[in-house]
């Protein structure tokens, strides 16, 4: 027979029991006990980027694409591309995007979720392009909290060893 | 509505999971209202906003199994961080449409079952997974965003213009921006010293906040609300029902929704969609929304006021119970509400508008009590438990019409006297989606 799980009034304790064992009782102010156990759940998903897939491919290549509304009328051009027109539903073209551009806007964070934690500080910029009717979201690199401001002409560095996700492409202050 | 029960928000509730949790609402609720009976209600709307904080799939039907309401009908309601808003408005819709005459509005969540960073990622899941999601996965960056846009679209372009080095410019206008922001913290966290079912009532001063944990320049941490646990539950009735449960009905005269883009990065600039007591002359050369305003939100309080009749709710309503996941977005929202002009939110906050009369919150607010926003102390003070966050709002403010906050809080002081009409706002990310309720005293 198993022992019982430690008890433990700090739910800190419980964590890292937990982290040891793997099971933990908490003792709350009232005397009742819960037992807290780990449950890890994980998954590798089998991702398809269907009809953004150009965009993403582009960007391996060193492009930087958008998209335009193929109706001539409208002619909406999405700095973030859209395959299909948010303004009258027509498809869309793939456009080269200009790799110069400036801040829209932009923040420095200090933590992110799980995932990101040991990347911190970054910066995230929202990046506009001339002519162009949305923007884009992207990493700044190579600046820090203090160079940055709104309107600031930043320009666009790829990964040269592309993992096919948005963070293959950064922005850098302009020379 | 006929009555309403909370749990205390809290970090962690590990002696009960979500079943129990809305069960202990569920039981406050009747508690108020002695002839509440499960036989009494025809079916329920459940909500919460996540399966992967709880590990557990269709967990509303384990809500519905456990409150003992099967086989009556029920679902499942989520729209992420409006979750609430929008199971109150699902139920609402089920007794308008006849289909039920007493309806249970449940909702919980259950954060603490995963660390707080873990937590983040789930919450950043509900942003664009291709675009967005990778580049920090962190919804508290995508409010920085925003508000630096709005603090550059009004502060530095107004208050600021004069000054012509731009750098410097912005870091001023941030620095207003930031201070005026903390104004909103202080209100919040010291409204909630009051509210005995609040996670972090505090007493604050602007530098505290200001010099608290920089999270996404420019929001510290104390602008921010956090991850809770915690349960909520509204019980609507038709209005000729709801006499069997109360003398101090109130009523849902308004209900209104908004979208927006996913992404940020998608949002329009285009016209201000304008309410009865606004011009097109106010917003000439206004791009929007843009990423500094929520359209939602906008789209949400035209419709919940056109359909309560309100013309200027600056003058007709009480008070709002408002979406306040972050300092930031409260400002915002005072203008997408029309609560004050766009460009008017932070001169608005400082003049005292939102705050209560009769508080001492450490600066003067000579508009107190013009119209109070989270006199409860919001989600900042309350807590976010996501799915039970909008029916909370929607029994701080049933008590609040009905005049027995001093009962259930056990302190009079944010008893408003006699309020009329109030709002609630529910919010998800970034915008995306907005509810906006009103609800009126239903007695005299």
């Amino acid at each position: 027979m198993r022992m019982r799980p430690p008890a433990y009034t700090k739910f800190r304790d419980v964590q890292e029991e937990l982290e040891k064992s793997g099971a933990a009782i908490f003792r709350d102010a009232d005397g009742v006990e819960s037992l807290i156990i780990h449950f890890p759940y994980s998954i590798n998903y089998i991702h398809s980027y269907a009809e953004d897939s150009p965009f993403f491919l582009s960007l391996a290549e060193g492009r930087l694409r958008g998209s335009k509304c193929r109706k001539v009328k409208c002619g909406f051009v999405y700095a973030t591309p859209r395959s299909h027109c948010m303004v009258c539903g027509t498809a869309t073209e793939w456009i080269d995007l200009p790799l110069q551009g400036r801040l829209h806007s932009w923040t420095t964070c200090h933590f992110g979720s799980e995932a990101f934690l040991k990347e911190t500080p970054y910066n995230l910029g929202l990046v506009e392009f001339p002519g162009v009717g949305s923007v884009l979201l992207a990493r700044l690199k190579d600046c820090v909290e203090s160079d940055l401001y709104i309107g600031m002409p930043v320009e666009a560095r790829f990964d040269p060893n592309p993992r096919y996700s948005i963070t293959d492409v950064w922005f850098v202050p302009s020379r | 509505m006929v009555t309403g029960g909370v749990t205390k928000f809290a970090k962690a509730h590990p002696a009960m999971d979500f079943r129990l949790m809305v069960k202990r609402a569920y039981e406050y609720a009747a508690k108020d209202t002695p002839a509440l009976s499960a036989d009494r209600i025809d079916g329920s709307r459940i909500s919460y906003f996540s399966d992967h904080f709880s590990r557990q799939l269709k967990a509303a039907s384990m809500v519905q199994d456990y409150l003992g309401l099967n086989p009556k009908g029920s679902v499942r309601i989520e729209w992420g961080g409006a979750t609430g808003g929008e199971c109150f408005q699902a139920a609402y819709e089920a007794v308008a449409s006849g289909r039920m005459e007493v309806c249970l509005a449940a909702g919980y969540e259950t954060m603490s079952r995963v660390q707080t960073w873990k937590g983040n990622e789930f919450i950043a899941l509900a942003s664009d997974t291709n675009f967005d999601f990778p580049l920090g996965g962190f919804y508290t960056g995508y409010y920085a965003l925003m508000v630096q846009r709005h603090i550059y679209q009004y502060l530095r372009l107004r208050k600021f213009a004069h000054i012509s080095d731009e750098r410097e410019a912005q870091r001023q206008a941030i620095a207003e921006g930031s201070r005026i922001m903390s104004l909103v913290s202080v209100k919040n966290h010291l409204n909630a010293l009051h509210n005995p079912y609040a996670q972090y009532p505090k007493r604050l001063t602007v530098d505290d906040v200001l010099k608290s944990e920089m999270i996404s320049y420019p929001l510290t941490r104390e602008q921010i609300c956090t991850m809770s646990d915690g349960a909520a539950v509204a019980v609507l009735t038709s209005e000729e029902r709801a006499k069997e449960f109360t003398d101090r009905p109130v009523l849902v005269t308004g209900v209104g929704t908004g979208t927006d883009t996913m992404r940020l990065a998608d949002r329009p600039f285009g016209k201000v969609p304008l309410l009865p007591h606004e011009r097109a002359s106010d917003y000439e050369d206004l791009p929007y929304p843009g990423v500094h305003s929520f359209r939602a939100g906008r789209a949400a309080g035209l419709e919940a006021y056109r359909m309560a009749g309100l013309t200027d709710p600056r003058r007709e309503l009480d008070f709002i119970e408002l979406h306040d996941a972050y300092a930031s977005s409260e400002i915002q929202t005072y203008e997408d509400l029309g609560l004050c002009k766009y460009g008017e939110g932070y001169a608005f906050t400082e003049r005292g508008d939102p705050f209560l009369k009769g508080i001492d919150y450490g600066f003067p607010t000579p508009h107190a009590g013009a119209i109070p926003v989270n006199p409860s102390g919001g989600l900042i003070a309350c807590g976010h438990p996501v799915g039970a966050t909008g029916l909370m709002q929607a029994v701080f403010a049933f008590w609040q019409l009905q005049g027995t906050i001093p009962k259930h809080f056990g302190d009079k002081t944010l008893q408003l006297n006699a309020p009329k009409r109030g709002a609630i706002h529910s919010h998800a990310g970034t915008g995306s989606a907005v509810t906006v309720s009103i609800l009126e005293r239903g007695f005299r």
